[in-house]
């Protein structure tokens, strides 16, 4: 029993990996309709740049607002530079520009900063050990992290007109257009920000699994797992479906399919949400008039 | 268009040929040099090994500017592989069907080898003395030519066992192993010492390298009632292993950590060098940053020749004195064909090495291999963290006879 309540602990503490990441995935699907494939990469890009932040001197948090920024502008750049010119093209052009992007990203990363694990520093420390060991201060406190980043995001698009048009040029771009929104700006705003909260959970991850280029490779899935569990348009269900695919996948490999197959479990909730409930736990069906 | 004649005066002609001359005829090999192939990660996510292949060049110089090996001078060609099995095929072919050399010689990775090492094996070429520790490059029946150098990981578990067994014979033991070949040659190793008792003694768990953590492994470990625990996986999940183990106040009485991940910059530091103190790994090198071989002759050997060749290499890299050992071995065994360097020639003697000691191996010991022991080095001693270095401890133990 003992054992039982340490994996859901040791679960709820990865999970938080996984909604971190799954949020930043929830962000640029709402700002742009896609789902963007190098955004693990990315991330980990961004969090390399932090790190040589902090290894130039600067103090912790200088280096981590200043990548949010550096990150932003990185998202825009793509947007502008890479995807504006297939904005019009069919899908299958946007996957092949995210695929290439991934490879392009993550090679250059491996290139610039080397595939040794680096150590990440993390603001939270503390000196008692919490529930057993099970979880550090730095989960506990990432874990706080990414729920400001949820409460930020939902006000962002809830409150804001900024957040309204953009969600109005993801949804219906041409209407949004004739109402005098600036959809092609509101795109790259999108990627800017998806970025910036891409930088947050790849900074909140690698004091957990270290820094080295293929940090988010597995991260990833299990976080679109986590979207798509909780929704892959709502923010706060994919932070709950982040949590609930890291117990799932701990219990799971400790009690039921063993450790072979919890990637296969993260598979397995992917194509049932698909087939069973397309818009999660918490989505919003949408129906369309054809 | 040949008559029936000349075909028979021909062949004839190749019959009367004596047995030496027709060595000369192995690609490769002419009356002014030895042709030796290699492959190397001077690039990509391996690029740190890159030095072996570096270091063979400027050892093969050493032996060139001092006359060569039977009147021959050595041309190492080496070629990068970016750790990419499709390009190690790709370069392996060029070297055999293009540059025609003689053997492939300390080819890198295990991936990369197991990408050749049928093709190679279909071709008869020398495949010799390779960078890697997988168990199978001493399976001598099903790739005769094919053989590796340093201790495989399977040796290396024995070994483990081995001193596990005499300090605390009925221990719970708790083995996390990586869940690919590298990962279960040290399930197999645990295995050959247990034997009977495995099921018993064992809870073994795998991760995958897809895993972002493997702290769920850890708690199943932990809460199984382990007392010993075997870490058989790469850098970066040894760093998380051992923190963890740490952090949730676990103390196994022994803790064994395959010397894969051993490195202080990339898994002890990360990890906290504290929280690693006790644990147990082994060595077969000498390592340069060590003290105690500041005065030892064979490491000044190696000091000498990196001084004269690689005056910029970088002296606490201990991939140079792992090249050194090995370019002195296959120097070793080249003399030891006394000029006949027929490719069958080179595999004879490869298995027929007797106690030879390269220079920068812990003393005692020794590379032997036999036709029926394609494994050369099956010793190794055992060195324990002590939150700052590597300390060696105990005798030389050889792996298990299975």
């Amino acid at each position: 029993m003992d054992g039982f309540a340490h994996q859901i602990i040791a679960g709820i503490a990865t999970g938080g990996i996984y909604a971190s990441v799954a949020l930043a995935i929830v962000m640029i699907y709402q700002a742009t309709h896609h789902v963007n494939f190098a955004q693990g990469e990315m991330a980990t890009l961004s969090t390399f740049i932090a790190w040589s932040m902090v290894n130039a001197g600067m103090p912790y948090w200088v280096a981590f607002f200043g990548t949010i920024l550096v990150s932003f502008i990185i998202g825009v750049l793509v947007e502008r530079l890479l995807m504006r010119p297939v904005a019009n093209a069919p899908v299958l052009t946007h996957v092949g520009v995210f695929i290439g992007l991934l490879l392009i990203v993550g090679n250059m990363t491996g290139w610039i900063f080397g595939y040794t694990t680096k150590v990440f520093p993390t603001p939270f420390t503390s000196d008692q050990p919490l529930f057993g060991g099970l979880v550090s201060a730095h989960e506990l406190g990432s874990t706080a992290v990414t729920l400001t980043v949820l409460i930020l995001v939902w006000a962002f698009f809830r409150f804001t007109k900024l957040g309204l048009a953009m969600r109005a040029a993801a949804y219906n771009p041409r209407s949004s257009r004739l109402v005098g929104i600036r959809v092609g700006w509101m795109l790259a705003l999108g990627w800017g920000l998806a970025a910036a909260i891409g930088a947050v959970a790849g900074m909140m991850v690698a004091p957990v699994v270290f820094l080295d280029p293929t940090m988010m490779l597995g991260i990833l899935l299990y976080a679109f797992a986590g979207a798509l569990l909780g929704g892959i348009d709502n923010p706060m269900g994919a932070v709950l479906g982040g949590f609930a695919v890291g117990v799932l996948e701990n219990l799971a490999g400790a009690y039921v399919v063993g450790t072979e197959l919890k990637l296969t479990v993260a598979l397995a909730i992917i194509i049932g949400v698909l087939v069973v409930r397309p818009s999660g736990l918490f989505g919003r069906v949408v129906f369309s008039r054809v | 268009m040949l008559n029936r004649r000349q075909l028979l005066a021909a062949s004839a002609a190749s019959l009367a040929v004596p047995a030496i001359a027709r060595a000369q005829d192995t690609p490769g090999v002419t009356a002014t040099e030895i042709r030796i192939g290699n492959t190397m990660p001077y690039s990509g996510p391996a690029s740190a090994y890159g030095v072996i292949g570096r270091s063979h060049e400027a050892f093969f110089r050493m032996v060139n500017e001092q006359g060569g090996i039977a009147g021959r001078k050595i041309n190492f060609i080496t070629y990068d592989d970016g750790y990419s099995p499709p390009k190690t095929v790709e370069q392996t072919r060029r070297l055999i069907e293009q540059d025609r050399v003689a053997f492939l010689f300390n080819t890198l990775g295990t991936p990369t080898n197991s990408a050749i090492v049928r093709y190679v094996n279909q071709r008869k070429v020398p495949h010799i003395f390779l960078s890697t520790g997988a168990d199978k490059w001493g399976h001598y029946q099903e790739t005769p030519w094919t053989i590796g150098w340093q201790p495989s990981y399977r040796t290396e578990a024995q070994i483990y066992m081995k001193h596990l067994l005499e300090q605390r014979p009925n221990a719970k033991i708790g083995l996390l192993f990586q869940n690919d070949d590298f990962g279960k040659d040290y399930v197999i190793g645990v295995r050959d010492v247990l034997g009977a008792r495995y099921d018993q003694m064992v809870r073994a768990v795998s991760h995958e390298v897809t895993d972002p953590t493997v702290d769920s492994q850890v708690v199943s470990l932990q809460n199984a009632g382990c007392d010993v625990m075997v870490t058989a996986t790469t850098p970066k999940f040894a760093a998380q292993t051992i923190r963890r183990v740490h952090d949730v106040g676990w103390r196994p009485a022994f803790h064994y950590l395959t010397n894969v991940s051993i490195s202080v910059g990339t898994v002890m530091e990360p990890a906290g060098p504290e929280k690693g103190v006790g644990i147990i790994t082994s060595a077969y090198l000498k390592d340069p940053t060590d003290p105690a071989w500041d005065n030892d002759a064979g490491m000044n050997e190696w000091r000498d020749f990196m001084r004269r060749y690689i005056p910029n290499g970088d002296m606490k890299d201990g991939s140079y004195p792992f090249a050194f050992g090995i370019a002195q071995t296959l120097m070793h065994t080249l003399k030891q064909c006394e000029g006949n360097f027929s490719r069958e020639s080179i595999m004879r003697q490869v298995a027929s090495l007797k106690d030879f000691i390269p220079a920068t191996l812990i003393p005692g010991i020794k590379v032997n291999t036999s036709p029926t022991n394609f494994h050369p080095i099956r010793q190794m001693q055992l060195q324990r963290w002590t939150g700052s270095t590597w300390q060696r401890f105990g005798n030389v133990i050889e792996g298990a006879n299975v």
